[in-house]
């Protein structure tokens, strides 16, 4: 019992990283394609200004919480993907140091340095993230003492990076539509017009992703078993084509929260499927993680439980609160504030 | 040159990177938020313009400090995935409260503080620095905590083969973890306030501003005082407790060879590690080691000789470092003590003044010494007396760990002088110009 609650949490500490992080680095990624001066720029970073940090707190926290609760996975998969973990480290360094840097010195070029960070810092760890978890969905070439037998470009094969695709796809929209959710005018309808641009984009992507997890994965598995963990998918496929049918009404706020719910249910369309695995080994089952073999004691997982379930809800809280503060659209007004971006 | 050297290179390398931004974090947010709270209640706007301007470089700092972190979280399962393993279920806990607890309240608040100056009341704003302060110091307990594991594990038995918990309660309360952050926060303290102390010099000295960096330099000049003499009084107990907990970083950091009763302390000497004795010293003192250590001035210290030669730490790097610490800190006393006789004549003495700007590097060296102990100190083992480092490595190859290695250097040296760069043009500018400078 104690043991599957964690691996529900597990999966939603990532989830929601995905979801909150995921508008962050898509918008970062489409900075060239949406703005087309300064003033446009600067709008976008301040649309993420007083949200980006604590959004990437959430990985920080799904980190320590794998750290915490199952520490052999968290062993096993961070040094098995050593090499993808540390490029998206960097790029998100990269990504955090823009924010503060960028506005600081007044010179077209030192900006544009900056702008790139911002760009290639969000593509990297969209992508990648996507790559690394199709991976774990599909098996990592683990032996049983957890040494990995293979290279960075192990990863990159072909369902990896349809999930990479799927991922990145899912956040570019989900980014393009916070862009119309901050701003009005002009910005506003590029945001909107680029979300339906890309939607058909990702719509074949997710379909492509469903098949060929068939196909690579054992993903149904647990599906077939529990036919009613089929509603997962299905809420993701309704989130998703309400997204675009709430792009279409101009109603972006309410297109957002559609596109946050289908990244969360994409999310855990793959963890139902690995449930009880965390981290499975594609040489042999037997070497696979499970909740099993690579959780904590229940001492630990008991003390973190009751951590978790104080904090999370203050947390939820908290943050609910700062988007609340700052969910008015930008205008020239905010752009001439003292502090901002 | 294998993993486990690599791994140790690049992690002390990032996490030495990482704590020459923590300390100002830690100390500068408390001091701003004094600032801030002045404002409040006097209304007087100097104190707002104040907030404003070392708010700024606070900002500058913070950015770096928080990416930084974020590959320290990591590193435990890249690098030291065995580690992990053994330790994590003691261990993990720790780093994953301070993930959930501390970094959230932080990263929201900052974020409020930053946007919020004319959307929240006076109040409110001046109360967001304050949790941002708080819960800085706060993350520094849960991560400092895990830190006093590893140098004196607690609360644990070996099951399954691996370290458990039993008693999370010892963990978080145990002597070595209350120590290690008072000792830790102080010396960010004594830094924040000679950073301020060290900038308002600058600008006084240049009779720019002159009212405004007085009232700043003062703020911080009692800031450091009163944390420059806990810091000597408190740094005590640590060795205190590090005689009871870890004898061979004791007698490695005051290179103490033989056992002795009264053993000596000398105030320079040259170890001379292959033939096991100094080669040189001066300025012996009579049994104050033992004193230092035990509170009696006759008491036996275990000298270097009686423990296995694979168990000593490296005693040059400590013994400099322990040196190095306590001189800078009987300085950073007497700086402050006559600070505060100067206190009200601050332009008349521009010779103190030109020491305190070019004072500003001396803590940071203090708290990077201060570490540099603590943990070479505690090699070879990475959880003392539990686990060896060479045991706790990844498998995985040491060239993806060298590439990586260049990879945190190029990248953080690139950022560090980007940082620097930015935080002495801002520190350069007036309080004026450095708000309202932006596009
Ligand atoms: C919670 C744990 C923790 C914390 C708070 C710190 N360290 Fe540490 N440190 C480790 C956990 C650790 C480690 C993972 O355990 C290492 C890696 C190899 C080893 O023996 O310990 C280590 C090694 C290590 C080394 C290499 C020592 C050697 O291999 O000879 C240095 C120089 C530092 N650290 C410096 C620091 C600094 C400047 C810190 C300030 C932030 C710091 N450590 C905080
Ligand atoms: C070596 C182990 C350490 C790890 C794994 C670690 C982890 C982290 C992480 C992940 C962050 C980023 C948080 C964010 O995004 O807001 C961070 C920042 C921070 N850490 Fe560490 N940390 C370590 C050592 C320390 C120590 C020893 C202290 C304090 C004494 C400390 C104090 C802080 C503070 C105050 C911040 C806030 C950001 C800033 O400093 O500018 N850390 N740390
Ligand atoms: C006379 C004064 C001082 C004494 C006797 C002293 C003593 C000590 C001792 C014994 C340790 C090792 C603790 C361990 O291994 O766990 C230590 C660590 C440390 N010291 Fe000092 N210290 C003094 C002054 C300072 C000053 C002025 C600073 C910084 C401004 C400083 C910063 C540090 C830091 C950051 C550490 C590592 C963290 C820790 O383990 O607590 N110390 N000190």
């Amino acid at each position: 019992m104690l043991l599957n609650i964690w691996f529900f949490l597990w999966g939603l500490l990532w989830a929601v990283y995905f979801m909150l992080d995921g508008f962050d680095l898509g918008l970062g990624t489409l900075l060239p394609v949406l703005a087309k001066n300064d003033d446009d720029r600067r709008m976008i970073y301040n649309a993420m200004g007083p949200f980006w940090d604590g959004n990437e707190v959430w990985l920080i926290t799904a980190g320590g919480v794998t750290f915490a609760a199952f520490p052999t996975t968290y062993a096993v998969m961070f040094s098995s993907l050593y090499a993808a973990l540390l490029i998206i480290l960097f790029a998100l360094i990269l990504r955090g140091v823009t924010f503060e840097f960028r506005n600081k010195v007044d010179k077209p070029f030192w900006r544009s340095v900056w702008d790139w960070c911002l760009v290639v810092g969000s593509f990297v760890p969209a992508l990648l993230f996507g790559v690394a978890f199709a991976n774990i969905f599909k098996g990592i070439p683990i032996d049983q003492n957890g040494v990995y037998h293979g290279t960075l470009f192990t990863l990159l094969n072909p369902y990896g990076l349809i999930g990479g695709l799927l991922f990145l796809f899912l956040f570019l929209v989900h980014g393009s539509i916070w862009l119309a959710v901050k701003t009005e005018g002009e910005l506003h309808e590029r945001g909107i017009s680029v979300a339906k641009k890309l939607w058909p984009v990702l719509l074949v992507i997710a379909v492509v992703f469903l098949g060929a997890s068939k196909y690579y994965t054992h993903l149904y598995d647990n599906y077939f078993q529990k036919p009613i963990l089929f509603a997962i998918p299905a809420i993701a496929a309704v989130s998703l084509v309400a997204t675009r049918y709430f792009l279409g009404k101009g109603a972006e706020w309410k297109a957002w929260f559609a596109s946050s719910l289908t990244i969360v249910t994409a999310t855990f369309f793959g963890v139902a499927g690995l449930y009880p695995n965390l981290f499975p080994s594609s040489l042999d089952p037997k070497f696979s993680l499970t909740i099993y073999n690579s959780a904590s004691s229940p001492l630990t997982l008991k003390i973190m439980l009751g951590v978790a379930l104080t904090l999370i809800p203050i947390v939820i809280l908290n943050q609910a609160w700062v988007y609340n503060a700052f969910k008015h659209k930008l205008t020239e007004e905010d752009l001439a504030y003292d502090e901002a971006y | 040159m294998d993993a486990v050297f690599l791994s140790r290179l690049q992690f002390g390398a990032a996490a030495f990177f990482h704590f020459l931004f923590v300390p100002l974090t830690l100390g500068l947010s408390i001091l701003v938020a004094i600032m801030e709270t002045k404002y409040v209640k006097t209304g007087d706007e100097d104190y707002k313009r104040m907030a404003k301007f070392w708010g700024k470089l606070f900002l500058i700092n913070f950015a770096i400090g928080v990416v930084t972190g974020i590959t320290l979280e990591f590193q435990f399962g890249t690098n030291w995935a065995n580690y992990s393993k053994y330790v994590g279920d003691v261990f993990g806990s720790l780093l994953a409260i301070e993930a959930s607890l501390a970094f959230f309240l932080e990263s929201t608040f900052i974020a409020v503080w930053v946007f919020g100056w004319d959307k929240l009341s006076p109040k409110a704003h001046a109360a967001c620095i304050w949790i941002v302060a708080l819960a800085s110091n706060i993350s520094a307990y849960w991560i400092l905590s895990a830190n006093a594991w590893m140098q004196h594990p607690v609360g644990y038995t070996i099951r399954n083969g691996r370290a458990e918990l039993v008693d999370f309660f010892a963990l978080i309360t145990q002597k070595f973890a209350v120590l290690s952050f008072l000792h830790t926060v102080s010396g960010a303290y004594i830094l924040a306030g000679f950073f301020v102390m060290g900038v308002s010099a600058y600008h006084i000295l240049k009779k720019q501003n002159v009212e405004f960096f007085k009232k700043s330099f003062r703020i911080a000049l009692t800031f450091a005082l009163i944390f420059s003499v806990f810091e000597v009084v408190q740094g005590h107990l640590n060795g205190a407790e590090v005689a009871k907990a870890q004898p061979t970083k004791l007698a490695a950091m005051e290179a103490h060879w033989e056992t002795e009763k009264g053993a000596p302390i000398s105030l320079f000497a040259i170890p001379d590690e292959k033939n096991e004795r100094n080669r040189f010293e001066i300025g012996k003192i009579p049994g104050a080691l033992s004193m230092l250590a035990y509170h009696d001035s006759s008491a036996t210290v275990i000298g270097l000789k009686d423990f296995p030669k694979e168990e000593r730490p490296p005693v040059w790097i400590n013994f400099i470092a322990f040196k190095t610490m306590v001189g800078l800190g009987f300085l950073f006393m007497l700086l402050t003590i006559v600070g505060w006789f100067k206190r009200n004549k601050l332009e008349e003495s521009p010779r103190f003044l030109k020491i305190m700007l070019y004072a500003i590097p001396l803590p940071y060296i203090a708290i990077e010494a201060g570490w540099m102990l603590t943990e070479v100190g505690r090699q070879p083992w990475i959880v003392y007396g539990l686990m060896k480092t060479t045991d706790a490595v990844s498998p995985i190859a040491a060239s993806q760990v060298l590439i990586s290695l260049i990879a945190f250097v190029v990248v953080y040296t690139a950022l560090g002088i980007v940082d620097f760069y930015l935080l002495f043009k801002y520190a350069r500018k007036g309080p004026a110009e450095a708000v309202a400078a932006k596009s």
